[in-house]
């Protein structure tokens, strides 16, 4: 399925709004407008970024700069539920690749794709703050430490 | 109520002093930072909630972290005239059979980890320690007695663990905010500028550059300036500033507005990394509650001084910690670091003079000026005073949130609070200063904690991360996991970096997997001494260091790897017989 079809319909009152009220229609917001598109529709859809861009007034290759460079956003469609692997250092020493290497091998896909089902997308982050109880992974705003690769399916499992 | 005098300032805090220390009936207090929630401390709570409903003598209540994050959930019970007891690894299948206990008279000792001996804060107007009137617990350990403890100095974790962070009165009743209306009342902008200097306050943040320095540079220029506090927290292993900003937000609030009236700005920004939703909110609700009782906003406390906050998040990017970057981004762009030459306290924010500093460096600032720059100053060591927080992290016993004085050993630091490693393994090296540090081994245990004398070994203070590791950890393995981090957080902007760290992680990943050859560990330290020299930022200068100090303290590891094709430790799964 093309890019396209998947697209989501926009809502673009809701978006003005959020880029009026919230934000101020201020430039320098633009990350965190930005980061309310990405909450509302999972990734950063391709006609919302045209619409703030006109809104703004800021070069649509800007906006696409600032997609592309912080990690947090995506520019693809994601899953239903989003898997943060952390490799932060803390982690890492404790053997959090070996979580890792798991859920790519239990899940089938590396790190920045989805399932085929649209179930789960990996991602990794370093780091997300909970060092002293590594090794953490985050499901959606569920964070669960001390993991190990046993630990995982059973984690997996409460999640459609 | 606006808060429009000290006077209205100290009645309030007189009053949630006595609530603090004196509860009504019984009160729990959950520790429910982002570390102890990940234990389960949220679950307790809810928990808790639910069996004890409000209104019948038990106040099931939130507090920040104590910092032993590894015996979390921390769940302290506070009783008027009783001990007051800290228990350990409190999960939801205990907390009811803990209060219900306690109500009963019994205290549950084998949950035990300590009994505070003096609860105060280090800023309150001397009162009398409400637990000296207090029998303690026969056979129970002081808090502060433990090892984890007892040799920690806390100023920047003053009120973590022991206030509910969003109450600003229990931040008022710890002392808070008389620093910044004494500021306003009877110290002059230059005068706070000199207290600041002479406490020798070095930025937390990992440059170390004089505090009250930046400070003063900044005040000199153009009139519209700005004030930024750094809570990116980017390095990868550390937590300090989210325990501050989680536990204790108003201390860096105030930190803020002292230093917006010394340098008479009128806005501040705190950027915040987005991986904190709860630091966020708990910053949000901190900053509606001083605006609330007027100690943010226009004209406060009559003073003619106007000062508003505004946070900003961050979006993954670890460059976004450098001060050019994190600007740059504050600014709703891309972060890529622009050259030094020109300082942001000239040209920052929008090319305007801009003070940034660390939350830990903020953190610090209230108590400097209520205790004396002298009283500071007399902490620490010659070139490094006062204290400094440290996520103590990786193979270690006792895994938290620590704050020490400057000087200490790190084998103090590792063995005496640390606890030594688990299970019986050898230590073999503790790193500092996060990518930007250094891998530091056994032979230099005994050095202190010290700006310089860290430096002197090839790592760095850094932002305050301090991650053990042990006999089963690659060092090689370890120099290959900061590049491939460093390689996905480069700017990528100039050659040196962008080239070199590509390189680099080629070499180091060839070496892991059994493809190292005579020559990479001589072109490892080349392409390392060039990005020294050249790179445009901090994070290409800096990026070398890890990989440096392994290869000058554990070059047998690289060569066991290139010339037998053997990984010591076992990790390098392609090398593993």
């Amino acid at each position: 399925m093309s890019q396209a079809a998947q697209e989501p319909q926009i809502d673009y009152v809701e978006l003005d709004r959020i880029i009026e009220e919230d934000f101020d229609n201020n430039k320098e917001n633009l990350i965190m407008i930005l980061q309310n598109v990405q909450k509302r529709y999972n990734y950063l859809p391709d006609p919302a970024l045209v619409h703030v861009s006109q809104k703004m007034e800021v070069p649509l290759s800007e906006i696409y700069g600032v997609g592309t460079f912080y990690k947090t956003f995506s520019m693809k469609p994601r899953g239903r539920n989003i898997i943060s692997v952390c490799l932060g250092t803390a982690c890492h020493v404790r053997g959090s690749y070996n979580v890792g290497e798991y859920i790519q091998e239990i899940l089938k896909i590396k790190e920045g794709e989805t399932t085929e089902d649209g179930r789960f997308t990996l991602e990794a982050v370093r780091c997300i703050g909970c060092c002293s109880h590594g090794p953490v992974i985050k499901v959606n705003d569920d964070i669960y430490s001390g993991i190990s690769p046993e630990k995982v399916r059973d984690i997996l499992e409460l999640y459609d | 109520m606006r808060i429009r005098s000290i006077e209205d300032l100290e009645k309030l805090s007189r009053e949630y002093s006595r609530k603090l220390c004196c509860p009504e009936g019984i009160k729990i207090n959950i520790g429910m930072a982002m570390c102890g929630i990940s234990a389960g401390a949220k679950a307790s709570f809810e928990k808790a909630r639910e069996a004890f409903p409000s209104g019948k003598g038990i106040q099931i209540c939130q507090s920040g972290c104590l910092g032993f994050c590894k015996e979390e959930p921390l769940v302290e019970i506070v009783k008027s005239g009783k001990p007051r007891i800290v228990y350990k690894q409190i999960t939801e299948d205990k907390i009811v059979d803990l209060i219900q206990g306690y109500v009963q008279g019994d205290l549950h000792k084998e949950w035990i980890l300590g009994q505070m001996r003096d609860p105060r804060s280090l800023l309150e107007d001397p009162i009398e320690n409400p637990l000296d009137q207090v029998e303690p617990l026969e056979g129970v350990p002081f808090l502060e007695d433990l090892p984890f403890y007892s040799k920690q100095t806390k100023i920047v974790l003053r009120n973590c663990g022991y206030i509910d962070p969003e109450q600003i009165e229990e931040y008022f009743a710890r002392g808070g905010y008389f620093a910044f209306l004494r500021s306003l009342n009877e110290m002059k902008p230059a005068e706070i500028i000199q207290a600041v200097k002479d406490s020798g306050l070095r930025g937390r943040g990992g440059g170390g550059f004089p505090a009250g320095v930046k400070w003063e540079t900044c005040a000199r220029e153009d009139p519209e300036r700005f004030i930024i506090c750094n809570a990116d927290e980017g390095n990868p292993g550390t937590y300090m500033d989210r325990s501050v900003l989680e536990g204790d937000p108003h201390s860096v609030l105030e930190g803020m507005l002292i230093a917006g009236f010394a340098i008479n700005s009128s806005q501040g920004f705190i950027y915040v990394r987005h991986e904190y939703p709860l630091a966020i909110s708990r910053l949000v609700t901190a900053i509606r509650q001083a605006e609330e009782y007027g100690l943010i906003g226009e004209n406060i406390a009559g003073s003619g001084f106007d000062f508003h906050i505004k946070i900003s998040t961050g979006a993954g990017a670890f460059v976004c910690g450098e001060s050019t970057a994190l600007m740059a981004s504050l600014e709703g762009k891309v972060g890529r670091p622009r050259a030094k030459y020109i300082h942001t306290v000239e040209k920052g924010f929008h090319m305007k003079p801009s003070n940034l500093n660390n939350v830990e460096t903020y953190a610090n600032v209230p108590v400097i000026l209520l205790k004396g720059a002298e009283w500071y100053a007399g902490i620490g060591t010659k070139y490094s005073k006062g204290t400094k927080v440290f996520s103590l992290v990786g193979k270690i016993e006792n895994t938290g949130s620590i704050e020490v004085p400057m000087g200490i050993s790190l084998r103090d630091v590792v063995f005496n609070l640390g606890g030594g490693i688990p299970g019986g393994k050898a230590f073999k090296a503790v790193q500092t200063g996060g990518p930007s540090g250094g891998c530091i081994p056994e032979m230099f245990l005994d050095l202190p904690v010290d700006y310089q004398e860290l430096t002197k070994v090839g790592s760095i203070m850094g932002a305050g991360g301090m991650i053990v590791m042990d006999e089963d950890n690659c060092m090689v393995d370890m120099a290959k996991h900061f590049i491939e981090f460093l390689k996905e957080e480069s700017c990528g902007q100039c050659n040196p970096c962008r080239e070199g760290i590509k390189r680099m992680l080629d070499i180091l990943t060839g070496i892991c997997e059994g493809h190292g050859k005579e020559g990479d560990v001589e072109l490892l330290e080349e392409l390392g001494a060039m990005m020294q020299k050249f790179s445009l930022c901090g994070l290409g200068t800096s990026a070398p260091n890890p990989v440096l100090t392994t290869i000058l303290y554990f070059r047998d590891e690289y060569e066991a790897h290139i010339k037998e094709k053997r990984c010591p430790a076992g990790v390098c799964k392609a090398l593993s017989h």
